[in-house]
């Protein structure tokens, strides 16, 4: 990878490929699909947070009119307890099914029992009301520390716990606990001047796309079933719903639509093994879509957690030991982003002496799903909140104390990989000379912070073909579901290669029958890995392209060179031939040309943000108006500056709303209280400045053209840098997670 | 069965006759029985803005209107916008801010801005914030749908 | 959702002929902006919608300097905020119009529909008692008039008897020397409900140091939104002062009887009272 090298394309901004679908409605989304004979379908949904499921009687919604089918757990194979690997790590297959449909427990609100096909929506919604399910209403246990205890209510006996190795005899509602060792932490803190240690609580939060979850459903009588959806991974949805209904996946075809939205939560299936089975028993062609309310109560949110967290440092601020206890909400099954909350906890530092507990905790609630960054801004929330405190109580200014503690190319991670170059000091130095932080700050109830935050990013499978057009232009094939403009980010890579403009690629997202493997759109992997297939596939074409341009000159391949789009013979014959000119002449030289690229990279290079805030703070209300944000990134190197620049900004507001108001609020008895857009109170643009996003760019060496991941760290940073800023504002620490008006009253001492 | 009664009302210029439930909302019925799918469902009670249609020059959720209520009245939507040849202005400046990422907000949103500056055509940056509050984006942090809308007010004063 | 039948009603005899027919399954539909969630989220079943927005006395919107706001029960708020002399006249009760939802909200939802859902934090109902409102209810047996702060009866429940419907809102000429206030306390900035609502309107002698009357009211703090009498009551022959002020907050914080809900805690609430009530009464002084 060349640093120095200028780009003719990437570093551009043109208008994104599938712009003017989007901007006219005409872009299709899950929920648009509409075909003849279409079904409706709707899932019935558990009142308690906690029940044993005694019987379920589907008879009276069977005879309602316009009713076609219905279908509940019985209705799906029998899983044994086993484990299927799909992707994303292990999964216990009963688990899964059990998510989609509950057998024998009911194990959060929300939790989908059964569902119907009709010929309305409305129909369909009427008949569920028509299953009369029998509970047996158990204690719901709804926090991560009651969870732990040992006569807390258990939600699975079959649940014991794993840690080291090791598996315990009892069964317990703790999964799994980890841990990460590093040096000699007694040691590192007896050698520091100061400790500061804090307890931090933070809530359940959602991601909170506009779509809700959809899946349209087909299943053919010669056994070949067509799933329509909208989803972070259209071969994760063939592979899952493939487990469930144990079934081949070269029978399955899913088809991605676009998809409003996913931020992690649309990659777990929910609704779409229920469509394939409503298809199933009625023949025809359904539709199930989600409500609002089922999204919030039946989907993966992002856990709760209690974290602790303990520092020690020497008073020249030299951080000598770092201690993190995190215990993380899985929901109703195993699974909770701990493992990436502990690796990312204090990643941003060398520290030699290091100690990091993850517990994995079974609650009543929906089973957590992925959130930009899962686990890493929980994990941050303590840890650069303690840094703050530390740099407070030293009198070092809090960037100067996180350049002197910088990880650098060479530092170990707690977890045991070595950082490759990174980019987190010039994250840093970049946030010490902007204007933000030397603008004066200084009025009363009026606040600055800073923080920032690690991710560490994914490579995984991605497959790209691009078919060469008689006009210079191409067509290229991926499988990556597009959700923030990655069409563009991905041609304009193969665009480099080639030597032509951004708008000569016509890129195509297509169903897992027509492109190679292709893992989700998530983990910030898109624009790096299918980026890199795309690169890969790029590189085919051209050269294959030589060797039509050798024939056509009847050259040596070795004798021809591609520069800046142009083909060009050496040695001997004077040729020239652009990109463009050779497409037209294929025909005669052998016949079209696919170019294909295929990768599972390694060297996905982590992404570092530093985020700088000015808070007011309203004493009398405890409410936070955010007054100016700037949210500094090292991006690698940007493709589209503007849809990184539409990461960052995005990243950092789901942060705010996360920091100061979102959070499920649950009654006693576990239902959701505020399972809506009006409750579940997300940023609207009028609780919002601008945000300046500021690209940093020290290329990955991990990739052709320097690209580091960028969708999630953004959302890291936000919770301290915003804490700090309260703290800065009115001297009060804030610990718990939402920082919402209610809390700081309490805080202030007002309530 | 629920009884279906005949509507007729006008969309995006044209005289347009359906039969719908009386449950029916106008986002269902120009999803389900009209096919325009341009306008989204979010939430489906009035608080993310994707269904925004403009009912007779006022912009509206169209999941909190019924669609017998549209009897004789003329309704604007997402689809009606471009011209054959050209893209509305509005079109035009998210395309060129990069204003929307994952796409699903976006018709709410342009409707919701085009009924802003047709009331307003110069309004400040804390107007459009005020205006555009009830439609939310989560992808995008808004900067520059804000920037896209006054863009929009500055080429056109 | 439910299945229900619907009606365009041309008169307000032929809705009352109709409500009074249908019973409590029947419901007037006017911006339809609580009444459609409701439905669809099963919390309200309802038989027939009857809507009122083609009957001429429901839309009514005549300000007179002498007689004041006749305000019909149809009337959508941003045709309220659009008139400048109502602005002018009863700036609180435009403080809650301009609040009320987002704008799409406003296109649809009235003043009246706000009163008749009869939320304890519905934003209009607080202005309208400090401008002593008057409902005007059409019934099987005629016409009624009904002080606002009569109307609500719980949440979800008014005065209104079988058969009864809202036609409109009168509201006096404002006397000189005399504004209006409305804020709440929400934690965005907008699309929120009430955590606590306060409304104030003050009128002061000519020479502006003195308080002549003033009326205070509070949302979201008890199953109805409130007049707080004696807070209002302890202001009148004031100078206008902070301590008389915080007076008044103290007394209406002791009416205050809220609950813990997933909006906010009664603690919070009973604090907010105070806070609210200080700035909606330094708000209406200030635009005097």
């Amino acid at each position: 990878m060349d640093e120095k090298k200028e780009y003719k394309v990437i570093g551009t901004r043109p208008i994104r490929h599938d712009g003017v679908d989007k901007v006219t409605g005409r872009a299709l989304y899950g929920a648009d699909v509409q075909m003849a004979g279409l079904l409706h379908g709707r899932v019935l949904r558990s009142p308690h947070a906690h029940a044993r499921i005694i019987s379920i009687d589907t008879s009276r919604a069977e005879a309602y009119p316009g009713v076609k089918g219905v279908v509940t757990a019985a209705d799906l194979p029998e899983a044994e307890d086993r484990i299927a690997d799909l992707g994303e790590g292990a999964v216990n297959l009963k688990y899964l099914c059990d998510n989609i449909l509950a057998s024998d427990k009911a194990l959060y609100k929300g939790h989908a029992v059964a569902a119907v096909a009709a010929t309305s929506p409305h129909i369909a919604e009427e008949a569920c009301q028509l299953i009369d399910v029998e509970y047996e209403v158990l204690e719901p246990v709804l926090e991560v520390r009651q969870a732990m205890e040992s006569d807390a209510p258990l939600l699975h006996d079959s649940i014991r716990t794993t840690s080291m190795g090791e598996t315990a005899d009892e069964p317990s509602n703790v999964a799994s606990h980890i841990q990460h060792k590093l040096g000699d932490p007694d040691k590192g803190f007896e050698e520091a001047d100061i400790t500061v240690e804090r307890d931090f609580v933070t809530g359940t939060v959602h991601q909170g796309y506009i779509e809700p979850h959809n899946a349209t459903a087909q299943f053919n009588q010669d056994g070949h079933l067509t799933i329509w959806c909208s989803t972070q991974g259209a071969f994760t949805v063939r592979e899952q719903v493939a487990e469930i209904l144990q079934y081949p996946v070269s029978k399955i075809k899913v088809i991605p639509m676009e998809i409003g939205g996913g931020f992690g939560g649309k990659i777990s299936v929910y609704i779409k093994p229920v469509a394939a089975l409503l298809a199933k028993k009625t023949g025809k062609p359904v539709k199930v879509l989600m409500s609002r309310t089922d999204v919030f109560e039946g989907t993966g949110p992002t856990p709760a957690s209690y974290i602790r967290v303990k520092m020690g440092a020497t008073n020249d601020g030299k951080i000598t030991a770092a201690e993190a206890y995190l215990a993380f909400e899985a929901g109703a099954y195993p699974g909770s982003p701990v493992g990436p909350g502990a690796m990312c906890i204090f990643a941003p530092y060398s520290i030699e002496n290091v100690v990091i507990d993850g517990y994995d905790v079974v609650v009543n609630k929906p089973k957590t799903a992925p959130y930009r960054a899962p686990g890493a801004p929980n994990a941050a929330f303590g840890s650069e909140s303690v840094l703050d405190e530390i740099a407070e109580k030293l009198g070092i200014d809090p960037l100067e104390i996180r350049l002197l503690n910088a990880a650098k190319e060479g530092d170990r991670r707690a977890d045991g990989p070595v950082h490759p170059r990174i980019g987190f000091v010039e994250t840093v130095e970049a946030a010490k000379s902007h204007p933000h932080y030397t603008a004066p700050n200084g009025k009363k109830h009026h606040g600055r912070g800073v923080a920032s935050g690690y991710w560490f990013n994914i490579g995984l499978e991605s497959s790209v073909t691009i078919n060469v057009n008689a006009d210079g232009t191409i067509n290229l094939i991926e499988g990556s579901t597009d959700i923030g403009g990655t069409r563009s980010s991905i041609a304009m890579q193969a665009a480099e290669v080639l030597g032509i403009p951004a708008e000569s690629v016509n890129p195509s997202v297509v169903d897992t029958n027509s492109v190679g493997y292709t893992a989700v759109t998530g983990g910030s992997r898109t624009t790096y890995a299918t980026g890199y297939a795309a690169y890969e596939a790029a590189q085919d074409v051209k050269r294959q392209m030589i060797g039509r341009a050798a024939k056509l000159w009847e050259v040596e391949e070795a004798n021809v060179q591609f520069a800046d789009g142009v083909f060009s013979s050496i040695n001997g014959k004077e040729e020239e031939i652009s990109f463009r000119d050779l497409c037209s002449h294929l025909g005669q030289t052998g016949g079209p040309i696919v170019g294909s690229g295929t990768v599972n990279p390694g060297g996905a290079g982590g992404a570092y943000a530093t985020h700088l805030v000015d808070v007011a703070v309203d004493e009398e209300t405890g409410k936070v108006e955010i007054l100016r944000y700037t949210a500094i990134q090292d991006a690698g190197r940007a493709i589209h500056p503007s849809y990184v620049e539409g990461q960052i900004q995005g990243g950092a507001v789901q942060g705010i709303g996360w920091a100061l108001n979102e959070e499920y609020i649950y009654n006693d008895e576990g239902a959701m209280t505020n399972a809506s857009f009006l409750d579940y109170r997300m940023p609207t643009c009028l609780d919002l400045p601008m945000i300046d996003a500021v690209i940093i760019e020290v290329p990955n060496p991990g990739h052709p053209y320097g690209v580091r991941g960028v969708g999630e760290v953004p959302i890291v940073p936000p919770l301290p840098a915003i804490a700090n800023a309260i703290y800065d504002a009115i001297g009060v620490r804030m610990t718990e997670l939402p920082m919402s008006p209610d809390r700081l009253l309490k805080a202030m001492g007002k309530i | 069965m629920a009884r279906k009664s005949h509507v007729q009302t006008t969309i995006n210029g044209e005289t347009v006759e359906f039969l719908c439930e009386s449950r029916q909302s106008l986002l269902e019925v120009l999803r389900d029985e009209l096919h325009l799918t341009g306008a989204k469902e979010g939430c489906n009670n009035g608080n993310c803005g994707a269904c925004s249609v403009i009912l007779d020059g006022r912009l509206v959720n169209s999941c909190l209107v019924l669609g017998v209520e549209t009897e004789g009245k003329s309704v604007e939507t997402i689809e009606g916008l471009a011209e054959p040849d050209q893209l509305h202005p509005i079109q035009n400046a998210f395309l060129e801010n990069a204003a929307l990422q994952c796409g699903i907000c976006t018709p709410g949103f342009i409707m919701s801005a085009k009924a802003l500056l047709e009331s307003n055509p110069n309004p400040t940056e804390h107007e459009i914030r005020y205006w555009l509050a009830g439609n939310l984006c989560r992808c995008t942090g808004y900067d520059k749908i804000v920037k896209a809308v006054m863009d929009v007010a500055k080429a056109s004063a | 959702m439910q299945d229900f039948g619907y009606v365009a009603a041309k008169t307000v005899s032929e809705a009352v002929t109709l409500l009074d027919e249908k019973g409590q399954t029947a419901r007037i539909l006017a911006g339809g902006t609580d009444l459609i969630v409701q439905v669809r989220e099963a919390r309200r079943d309802v038989d027939l919608m009857i809507d009122i927005k083609s009957i001429p006395e429901v839309n009514v919107l005549d300000y007179n300097a002498d007689t004041g706001l006749t305000l019909g029960a149809a009337v959508e708020c941003y045709k309220v905020y659009a008139v400048d002399e109502i602005c002018n006249a009863y700036p609180g009760l435009i403080d809650a119009t301009k609040i009320i939802g987002g704008t799409a909200i406003q296109g649809r939802a009235g003043v009246g529909g706000n009163l008749c859902n009869a939320s304890p934090a519905a934003d209009c109902i607080p202005p309208l008692i400090v401008l002593n409102a008057t409902a005007v209810i059409a019934g099987p047996n005629g016409e009624r008039e009904l002080p606002v702060e009569q109307f609500c009866t719980g949440p979800g429940q008014t005065a209104l008897e079988n058969g009864e419907m809202l036609v409109s809102m009168k509201i006096p000429a404002p006397a000189s020397n005399s504004s209006s206030f409305y804020l709440r306390f929400i934690p965005r900035n907008e699309m929120d409900i009430a955590v606590v609502g306060a409304g104030a309107s003050v009128t002061l002698d000519d020479a502006k140091q003195t308080i002549v009357s003033a009326r205070i009211s509070l949302g979201a703090v008890a199953p109805t939104p409130l007049f707080a009498e004696e807070a209002s009551a302890l202001l009148a022959g004031r100078e206008v002062s902070d301590a008389a002020i915080d007076e008044a907050a103290a007394a209406a914080q002791a009416i205050a009887r809220p609950i813990s809900d997933m909006r906010g805690t009664a603690e919070q609430r009973t604090h907010l009272v105070g806070v609210l009530t200080r700035r909606a009464l330094n708000g209406a002084i200030q635009r005097i």
